[in-house]
């Protein structure tokens, strides 16, 4: 192991568990990524794995009343599973807090993730419990499931692992919100596998709200199995370092995607979205639609791969990159990545980044708005696509309420 | 004796980037309850001269004043202007997608309001007043909730001028062009919009390159405009006179 990963984790034990032993293992072959590793080739790590960090079973209540949006939540704090503050009924999702032994049982538990990938290895070896949702089959539920990540203090590494099973014919929506109580000098890698299964529909709605000395990095493994409909949207609306690795399989026939994210920054904040659509096979569907804001010194990195397999038939991948600066000194890197070895196969990809309409502040001025509220106007409507997808009044409405309280914007 | 409610005097502008002067030397006096017809040749600096009024960037003043209601206004920003009581109908509305024309001028009249330390407007008078407004100038509704002007026809996009104009109020109202584009019955509903909306607290400027539009908004004075200055001022008559020799003769 390199002295920089053996100094990041020396303060984590890692459980007799036999998977997270071996993980850790694993983790001993590993390193970070420096920016010569493609998928890091502009984000930087330094910063990160030079913390100081260490775990924190923090004890005390918590008020989170207004980041509750959900009659079924969950509350994790600094990794580990609040019971205590979290709220929810069986009826709907049948949620079980494991142990990695328990969960190795599981066909698909960590089967699809990188086992070279540092950050994933990294969680593996030292989550505390997996929060497990299983989603009966044919259930259609109504209302999401929230879950709240809470970080709390300082130099805290909380390593969340999240695992999602929706069955057959089943419909329903998991809220993720990343949080921070007081928080500075934090991290959080948190790892989400999600198995949905044929005929299912789930959609997966996730706002990052960190701290903007705390960093968060999420990698999520998605298998989709024939006709299903699987929906991810993403929200970062502050953090240091906020990095979020998609991966999804496609491995049913007529399956739809869906991959939307709303980045909006104004400080120092670097976010990067990875995303990676492996069509395996064919007649399938997916969409994808990334808008950034970057305001400030910040940096905004998007890279969307999507590949077809070569014998996948008749696919139509659609994938946007929107980008406005707003500032001389924020920057965007944005790749579209396609690899197609099917031939009946539609593709597109656009990327376009500018400044804000200067004729359209200047009208929307004329008629008595300052030019701080018109720009704010002008932002809001641009990323109003990806917010009309959330298909969830109260997320919309909260996320709103951030973008006032994080961004100073009014709706 | 009426009040002024606009004051230009001696006004020099010019495109920042260039240097290139547009407006001379412009003089022009607005009181309340008159109606200002400014007529005169393409790029002589009509639209320029309502730009460098209403604030627009990209110009320099580099010299003479304009006051609105006996105060300085050129170091205002647009949108203070406009709480001040100024107008600009544009000559090329804006399209702006994904901001619905009802929010954005419920979010203006309530900053208007705000600024003039008035209470905010509730939703339910709102509403009533869109509607009222919107017929006033036979707007569809539905229009009036869709993306500012976003595929609007061209009629439809002065007609929303309009209707703005009749939901904000104001003591200045500089109309730029807005019978172009319009057919002949659209032309007859905004004109008596206007109308209606005209009184004599208020006032209007009309800048036309049509005789037409002033049969249905009597002017009291017409002014034109040429090479940066108001070389000529009559009553309606003159617009008349224009239709008919063009703008040579006035050399
Ligand atoms: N932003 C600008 N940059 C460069 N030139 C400009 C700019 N704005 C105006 N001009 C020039 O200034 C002159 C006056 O233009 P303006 O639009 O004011 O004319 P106008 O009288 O409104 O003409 P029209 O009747 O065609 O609408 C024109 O020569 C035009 O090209
Ligand atoms: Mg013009």
């Amino acid at each position: 192991m390199s002295d920089k990963l053996n100094n990041f984790i020396k303060n984590l034990d890692v459980s007799a568990a036999k998977f997270q032993q071996m993980a850790a293992e694993r983790l001993g072959n590993l390193d970070f990524p420096t920016t010569k590793d493609e998928y890091w080739k502009y984000t930087r790590l330094g910063k990160l794995t030079k913390l100081e960090l260490s775990k924190s079973a923090d004890p005390d209540r918590l008020n989170l009343t207004k980041h509750i949006i959900s009659n079924d939540y969950l509350v994790v704090v600094n990794g580990f599973i609040r019971e205590d503050l979290s709220q929810y009924s069986k009826l709907d999702f049948e949620i079980d807090f494991l142990g990695s032994d328990r969960m190795s049982e599981e066909a698909y538990f960590d089967k699809g993730l990188n086992k070279k990938d540092v950050f994933s290895s990294m969680n593996s070896a030292f989550f505390e419990k997996v929060i497990s949702i299983k989603i009966g089959a044919s259930k259609i539920n109504e209302g999401p499931l929230q879950i709240i990540y809470v970080s709390k203090g300082d130099h805290i590494i909380s390593n969340t692992r999240l695992y999602i099973e929706s069955g057959k014919s089943s419909q329903s929506e998991i809220i993720q919100t990343f949080i921070e109580k007081e928080s500075t000098n934090s991290f959080t890698n948190h790892v989400t596998e999600v198995y949905v299964s044929e005929n299912a529909h789930l959609r997966i709605n996730k706002a990052q709200l960190e701290d903007d000395t705390n960093s968060l990095i999420t990698t999520e493994q998605i298998h989709q199995e024939k006709n299903s409909v699987f929906k991810i949207n993403t929200v970062t609306l502050s953090g240091a370092l906020v990095r979020n690795n998609i991966n999804i399989a496609v491995a049913g026939q007529n399956c739809e995607t869906h991959m939307n994210g709303a980045i909006v920054t104004k400080n120092n904040e670097t976010i990067d979205n990875h995303t990676f659509v492996d069509h395996r096979v064919s007649n399938c569907v997916s969409h994808e639609n990334y808008k950034y804001v970057l305001g400030g010194k910040s940096t905004g990195v998007f890279n969307g791969r999507v590949v077809v397999q070569k014998d996948a038939q008749v696919i139509n991948a659609y994938q946007k990159n929107d980008n406005i600066l707003l500032s001389d000194f924020a920057k965007i890197n944005s790749k579209p990545e396609l690899e197609i070895y099917a031939d009946d196969v539609k593709c597109s990809h656009g990327s376009t980044t500018g400044q804000l309409d200067e004729d359209a502040i200047f009208y929307l001025q004329t008629r008595g708005i300052a030019e701080d509220n018109a720009k704010k106007l002008l932002v809001r409507a641009f990323v109003g696509e990806v917010i009309e997808s959330f298909e969830n009044e109260h997320f919309e409405k909260y996320i709103n309420t951030q973008l006032e309280l994080i961004h100073g914007w009014k709706n | 004796m009426s009040k002024t409610l606009l004051d230009i005097k001696n006004l020099h502008a010019e495109i920042e980037e260039e240097g290139k002067a547009i407006l001379k030397g412009l003089n022009l006096t607005v009181k309340a309850g008159e109606v200002h017809a400014i007529m005169g040749p393409n790029g002589a600096g009509k639209s320029t001269l309502a730009s460098v009024v209403s604030g627009k960037d990209g110009y320099e003043v580099t010299d003479g004043t304009v006051e609105m209601d006996g105060a300085d206004i050129l170091e205002l920003d647009p949108d203070e202007r406009a709480k001040e009581g100024l107008f600009l109908a544009f000559q090329y509305p804006v399209e702006i997608p994904g901001v619905s024309n009802i929010n954005f001028l419920r979010t203006a009249l309530n900053e208007i309001k705000e600024y003039r330390q008035e209470e905010p407007i509730s939703a339910k008078d709102f509403m009533a007043m869109v509607r009222e407004k919107s017929a006033l100038v036979d707007l569809d509704a539905k229009l009036a909730s869709r993306s500012v002007n976003e595929g609007f026809s061209g009629g439809e996009k002065k007609r929303n001028e309009i209707f703005q104009m009749a939901m904000l109020e104001p003591k200045v109202a500089i109309l730029d062009e807005t019978d172009s584009g319009l057919d002949i019955d659209a032309l007859r509903i905004v004109a008596a919009g206007v109308n209606k909306l005209k009184n004599e607290n208020n006032a209007v400027i009309l800048i036309t390159h049509y005789q037409r539009l002033l049969d249905y908004i009597v002017p009291d004075f017409v002014h034109v405009l040429a090479d940066g200055q108001i070389v000529k001022t009559g009553d309606k008559s003159l617009a008349l006179e224009l239709e008919e020799k063009g703008y040579d003769w006035l050399n």
